[in-house]
């Protein structure tokens, strides 16, 4: 027997093509997903070097960041949009790679799609030029996001030139409480260590609490990874994830299923395995979290009240909270249930899943959205938004007076027009509270679709344990 | 690409802690397909008005800011998302090197393969030269990338890490991109081999 390995290690391990002294592993890629906003200017470059995508078998693509919800049925109305749309489809088909267009059936986020069809799978590395590729992680994968020099990299070699992250062990045991959900474990974790706390590491979540999560849940936590700045985050896989992957598309059938699982058993985290970072987490004290300020580190519990600048020791980051306070034009002192707000916007590759939309719609069952508030629901695909169909979930959130939306990233990057007005305050469940991340001037309150929904029927942010 | 050579420059003194990438340039510039035109969209909420009007009290509108190759920033700059389009607008309004505590991993990453270098000092350097910039706008440091060095008009030199390979890219103007490919025959090797035997993708084929 060897040292004891992480399954990070394990992974790494498993795809170094080679290690010259001194220079970063040339690391072997199983899966690229590409997406038309990052993608364009990689597949330029491999013209301009006249070469070929080395293994189109290896690489998927969709559209989503730029496409209209509103409806598929017309051409896309934004010319810069439809330009970049049709430069992925155009790219697409030049190199031989299989592709969702915009009318396809299964069309939707990548970070959706990818798990959906069973691309994504335990053991693998996956890139994708986008920083939520870490969602991909939930099923014990080491998936990250990269730039468009290394979308091109990829494409050419099948390779990316890496050295190796930390290994950060986030421990989560106990049982989540009524109304708390996975939305509210990564916002507590990224609140509690900070939007840099996990910069040059790659989480392992791990415990009770998170062994109880089904996948879609899982998705959810691993997905923010990168608002805590770690590389990747990553759950070991487990019979959740084996029953979710048997039988999806592009999953191994048969006799090839018997043996990828016996590969997938030996991926856990060694016994004595050891990390560089840890920390723990007690589930059954977590409250639903919300964000108060302009990073994803800015959250509290729903209970809480908005942090007062005075009391800020380091003065970097006092003036951070004055400046984010200003911003998002609140007192401080002061709870943030009862704020009254604009938009309520459930979806994004953090929260558009069925599990997700079924949240959502058991609050609103029987209730209206306040007519002060427009509620955008955007499912993360079209297989998601079909799902939610044939369990009557659309209906649920039309009759409460809620927009039911085509697949697409929408307002969590607002690019497609889906967007906020300057000063209008949202609660989202997507992954960014950024200044203008959903439309310049626009104010994020990140929470759960539990919170989302429940905020939607006060017109108010409001505790979901705590709904009239 | 071409060479990294060491260089002079005034400082612009950017004292905001996390700038994200979202700042650094707005989701809504990047449905381009191309790299080029960035530069003027670098910062554009921040730097412009809701009338498009230059903003007098952002240090990149200042006349200083003109033809500034180095910004000394906060604390995990570049945080966020994957989008290359951030160096790109960096280096585009000129800026060939950026001063922090630290970085995010993926900007840090796409400012390296764009000639854009990423400096870390410590907290204690990094207020150091905040406080010579806002005494003396018109400083200059010089960029020693061969030394590793951050040099005071005074003399003294700071020394800064870099990754020895990317260094050694910077410097000789060697494209990653190339570097890799030469490795074609370890790449072929190990696929022919199986590739990882973690992978199962595929495998419904095989």
């Amino acid at each position: 027997m060897g040292t004891p390995r992480t399954i990070i290690e394990k992974i790494w391990d498993a795809h170094v093509v080679s290690q010259p002294e001194g220079a970063p592993a040339l690391l072997y890629i199983d899966l690229q997903l590409v997406h038309e906003v990052t993608s364009p200017q990689a597949f330029d470059g491999l013209r301009a070097r006249g070469l070929k995508v080395r293994r189109p078998d290896r690489t998927f693509g969709t559209v989503d960041h730029s496409t209209p919800t509103l409806t598929r049925l017309l051409p896309i109305a934004d010319p810069i949009a439809a330009a970049q749309v049709a430069k992925l489809e155009a790219n697409c088909t030049e190199f031989g790679i299989p592709f969702f267009d915009f009318q396809h059936q299964n069309q939707g986020v990548v970070h959706v799609i990818g798990p959906e069809n069973g691309l994504t799978q335990p053991g693998m590395t996956v890139v994708c030029g986008d920083s939520h590729t870490a969602t991909h992680g939930a099923f014990g994968a080491l998936a990250f996001g990269i730039g468009t020099s290394e979308v091109e990299m990829v494409l050419a070699s099948q390779c990316l030139l890496q050295r190796p992250s930390q290994s950060f062990r986030v421990q989560v045991d106990g049982a989540l409480g009524a109304g708390v959900s996975a939305k509210d474990v990564i916002l507590a974790l990224i609140a509690r260590i900070g939007i840099g706390g996990g910069t040059g590491c790659v989480f392992e979540f791990r415990g009770s609490a998170i062994r109880a999560l089904s996948m879609d849940e899982r998705m959810t936590v691993c997905n923010m990874s990168i608002e805590a700045g770690a590389r990747a985050g990553l759950i070991a896989p487990d019979d959740v994830t084996y029953e979710y992957l048997a039988g999806r598309t592009y999953a191994p059938k048969g006799v090839a299923w018997d043996q990828a699982l016996a590969r997938w058993r030996q991926l856990p985290t060694d016994e004595g395995a050891i990390y560089n970072r840890e920390i723990s987490i007690d589930a059954a004290g977590l409250e639903p979290m919300i964000t108060f300020g302009t990073n994803p580190g800015m959250g509290m519990p729903i209970s809480g009240v908005v942090p007062d600048p005075a009391g800020v020791a380091d003065a970097a980051e006092r003036d951070a909270l004055i400046k984010a306070l200003k911003y998002m034009d609140l007192e401080p002192g002061k709870p943030l249930a009862g704020k009254p707000i604009n938009v309520v916007f459930i979806g994004s590759c953090t929260n558009g899943r069925i599990a997700d939309l079924r949240a959502a719609a058991g609050v609103l069952k029987g209730r209206k959205v306040n007519p002060g508030v427009r509620m955008l629901v955007v499912p993360g695909s079209q297989p998601v938004k079909r799902q939610a169909e044939a369990e009557g979930l659309d209906r649920i959130f039309r009759d409460a007076g809620a927009e039911w939306r085509e697949a697409g990233c929408s307002m969590c990057i607002a690019m497609n027009g889906d967007q906020l007005q300057p000063g209008q305050y949202s609660v989202s469940t997507s992954n960014r509270n950024f200044e203008g991340r959903q439309g310049k001037g626009g104010r994020t309150f990140l929470a759960s679709p539990l919170t989302a929904a429940a905020s939607a029927v006060a017109g108010a942010v409001a505790d979901v344990r705590t709904l009239a | 690409m071409t060479k990294f050579t060491s260089f002079s420059s005034r400082v612009i003194w950017m004292q905001i802690d996390n700038v994200d990438t979202d700042q650094i340039i707005p989701a809504r510039f990047l449905k381009t397909i191309s790299k080029e035109g960035l530069g003027d969209q670098l910062f554009y909420d921040w730097r412009y008005d809701a009338q498009g009007q230059p903003r007098a009290d952002f240090v990149l509108n200042h006349p200083l800011a003109k033809g500034v190759q180095i910004l000394l920033t906060g604390d995990n700059f570049g945080c966020g998302s994957s989008r290359e389009h951030a160096p790109w607008a960096l280096t585009q309004f000129g800026f060939r090197a950026v001063i922090s505590t630290s970085f995010a991993d993926i900007f840090k990453q796409n400012a390296l393969k764009n000639s854009l270098l990423p400096i870390v000092v410590s907290p204690d350097v990094h207020d150091l030269l905040s406080q010579m910039v806002a005494e003396n706008p018109f400083l200059k440091l010089r960029v020693d990338l061969a030394a590793q060095r951050l040099m005071l008009p005074s003399g003294q030199g700071i020394k800064f890490p870099v990754d020895p390979f990317a260094k050694h890219c910077l410097l000789e103007g060697i494209d990653e991109l190339d570097y890799v490919l030469q490795q074609e025959a370890a790449i072929a090797a190990y696929e022919s081999e199986g590739g990882s035997p973690l992978d199962t993708l595929g495998a419904e084929q095989g």
